[in-house]
């Protein structure tokens, strides 16, 4: 009987084995497969045309004794409505699969940070996922206030004061929106642009008008490049095991 | 006339049916100085709007959480300078409304004016709640009746200072006899009634957050009447490059804007032919048209502030004077129709020692004119 029941038993655990390393192994090619499988959307933006003349923030800057000393020997900002390079190169587009939703990974993402510097917000446009924490930062000798007011149901609204040298505060956005405005009341010509969607495709151009989203799974999409001032563009991309490449031209009339 | 001129007639002919006053003129430099400290209240009210400092201290009743009266001064900068210094002379202006109500009540003869010093106090306490209601809501919409508001809350304190005045007395005991035609009170009065409306829609438009809908004047995007297609209102976005504007203009902003200016011009004809009117029929020198030529003066000077406020981009210190002509405009329409309220042809006026009553005609109206 002993015999018998170690024989069995050892048969068992036999199987079991052979079952989970067959399981691990086919996982693996499985997920190799896909990682093989999903591919970079890329592409680059253009402006054409002459954008309007940005405005000098000095005559702001300078009535505010706090912020004025930041900038004693340094040449105080514009406004960057329009980021664009010699060639027309486009920044600050933010670029997402449209429609795409239920796919945030933003709550196990990394946090993103908008800082609070030389009385500007920097970056001025960024984007986030869903659920992922955003952290706003004072990194000046002066207070701010974060004042924000989502306009999607659900995204709450904010009115919190941050002194210098205090915690980064956080905030999370649990709906998509394009362009939530953060700003300042101590401040009025600070001004940034946050936008939240519900997966993780997306990107915004950088100075070289290039953008990448990455690790997209097969599928057909449209890819929408939205800029705060000229609105949005679309375009319909099929996405293989390739990288697909979507440039957008913008125009500024 | 509507529900506003009909609440204006029964309450001015409560005010004639005694010539009382006060007799105290302490108690008159007291809403005199009430009455003025509310016109500085609305200018610096108007600051915060213009400097978009609405939320610059975003707790209320404390302000970043130090009690409102022991904020450190190191604190009192940017935004928050204004929306703080409106805070504490908000508190001011509603400490010195509670002394002239109780004061009111205490020493004045009148019935009704006991109740009107009770009315403004009422008004003072709404009106800091809406105002910190504005704050810890966030809703801008708070904000605009908290703007229109405080117009009503500075006609009603320029009244009482009226109804103190020795002035008072002796007009509503019929003193300088004259009448006026019931044509021109009620064009008086429909005129203040338009340019209230005016001022809201004003504090709408401001209330918008969206800069000016309307860069250009007289024209509007180079036109007599701007194109508002959805085309068209990207473009102008595209190349609004406001600083402060939190919110893209929309269509509807800019047939706010055109409203506001049409309004604007119906208002002018309006107050010149009240002076033009007033001139011919009260003469040059009676106080009625004196008063109307003023009037005029002010809604010229306040065109002029209204033009320059969309030539500068809406500085911040063009459109607090936009804001605070417009005040005086709206009062000095109130004051006349309360002044002449008595004087229309018909009124009954009643003196301490004798009664002048009127089922007046044209003729002994003329004469008395004359």
């Amino acid at each position: 009987m002993d015999v018998r029941f170690t024989s069995m038993n050892y048969s068992r655990t036999n199987w079991f084995v052979k079952t989970a390393v067959l399981s691990i192994l086919a996982a693996g090619v499985f997920g190799a497969c896909q990682a093989a499988a999903a591919a970079d959307i890329i592409g680059v933006i253009t402006l054409t045309g002459t954008p309007p003349a940005e405005t000098d923030l000095a005559p702001f800057i300078s009535d505010n004794s706090d912020c004025a000393a930041m900038y004693q020997g340094k040449k105080m900002p514009t406004t960057h409505f329009f980021v664009v390079g010699p060639k027309g190169e486009f920044a600050d587009v933010v670029v997402s699969l449209k429609d795409v939703t239920g796919k945030s990974t933003g709550a196990g993402a990394q946090p993103v940070v908008l800082d609070q510097k030389d009385c500007v917000y920097t970056p001025q446009i960024l984007a986030i996922q869903t659920g992922q924490k955003l952290l706003v930062r004072n990194s000046d000798m002066c207070i701010h206030t974060i004042d924000f007011e989502p306009t999607v149901p659900g995204n709450q609204s904010h009115s919190d004061a941050q002194m210098a040298g205090a915690a980064d505060l956080p905030y999370t956005f649990p709906k998509p929106e394009m362009f939530i405005t953060f700003k300042c009341g101590v401040h009025k010509w600070m001004r940034a642009w946050v936008s939240v969607f519900d997966s993780p495709y997306f990107s915004v151009s950088g100075q070289d008008g290039k953008f990448v989203i990455k690790n997209v799974p097969p599928g057909k999409y449209t890819v929408e490049a939205n800029h705060r001032k000229l609105g949005a563009q679309t375009q319909e991309v099929e996405v293989a095991d390739k990288d697909v490449t979507v440039n957008f031209t913008f125009a500024v009339k | 006339m509507g529900s506003p001129g009909a609440c204006a007639g029964v309450l001015i002919s409560k005010l004639n049916a005694s010539a009382q006053t006060s007799n105290d003129p302490w108690l008159h430099r007291f809403a005199v100085l009430t009455a003025v400290i509310t016109f500085f209240l609305l200018g610096i009210g108007g600051l915060v709007t213009s400097h978009e400092a609405g939320m610059s201290v975003p707790d209320w009743p404390t302000s970043y959480g130090y009690n409102m009266f022991a904020l450190p001064i190191k604190f009192w900068r940017g935004g928050a300078f204004f929306e703080h210094s409106h805070r504490l002379l908000a508190s001011g202006a509603g400490f010195l409304t509670t002394v002239l109500a109780v004061w009111l009540w205490l020493k004045d003869p009148r019935k009704w004016m006991k109740w009107l010093g009770v009315a403004a106090f009422v008004l003072v306490v709404a009106q800091g709640v809406l105002g910190g209601l504005r704050v810890t809501l966030k809703m801008d919409n708070l904000g605009v009746i908290h703007g229109v508001v405080g117009q009503s809350f500075f006609i009603l304190t320029c009244a009482i200072a009226l109804f103190t005045s020795r002035f008072w007395g002796r007009w509503s005991a019929g003193e300088k006899m004259f009448f006026v035609t019931r044509g021109l009170w009620t064009l008086v009065l429909a005129t203040t009634i338009l340019i209230f409306c005016q001022l809201a829609l004003g504090a709408t438009m401001r209330g918008q957050h969206a800069g000016l809908a309307i860069p250009d004047f007289p024209t509007a995007y180079g036109k007599l009447w701007p194109d508002t297609s959805a085309d068209a209102v990207a473009r102008y976005n595209a190349e609004h490059m406001d600083v402060v504007a939190e919110n893209p203009i929309t269509a509807f902003q800019i047939i706010l804007q055109m409203a506001h200016r049409i309004i604007a011009l119906a208002i002018f004809i309006l107050v010149a032919a009240v002076a033009w009117l007033s001139w011919k029929r009260l003469g040059g020198k009676n106080l009625l048209a004196k008063l109307a030529f003023f009037w005029l003066a002010l809604v010229v000077c306040q065109i002029a502030l209204g033009a320059w406020t969309v030539w500068s981009n809406k500085a911040a210190d063009v459109a607090t004077a936009h804001v605070l002509v417009g005040a005086l405009s709206l009062v000095t329409g109130a004051l006349w129709c309360i002044i002449a309220f008595g004087r229309r042809e018909g009124a009954t006026i009643t003196a301490p020692t004798k009664t002048i009553s009127g089922a007046f005609g044209t003729s002994p109206a003329m004469a008395a004119n004359k």
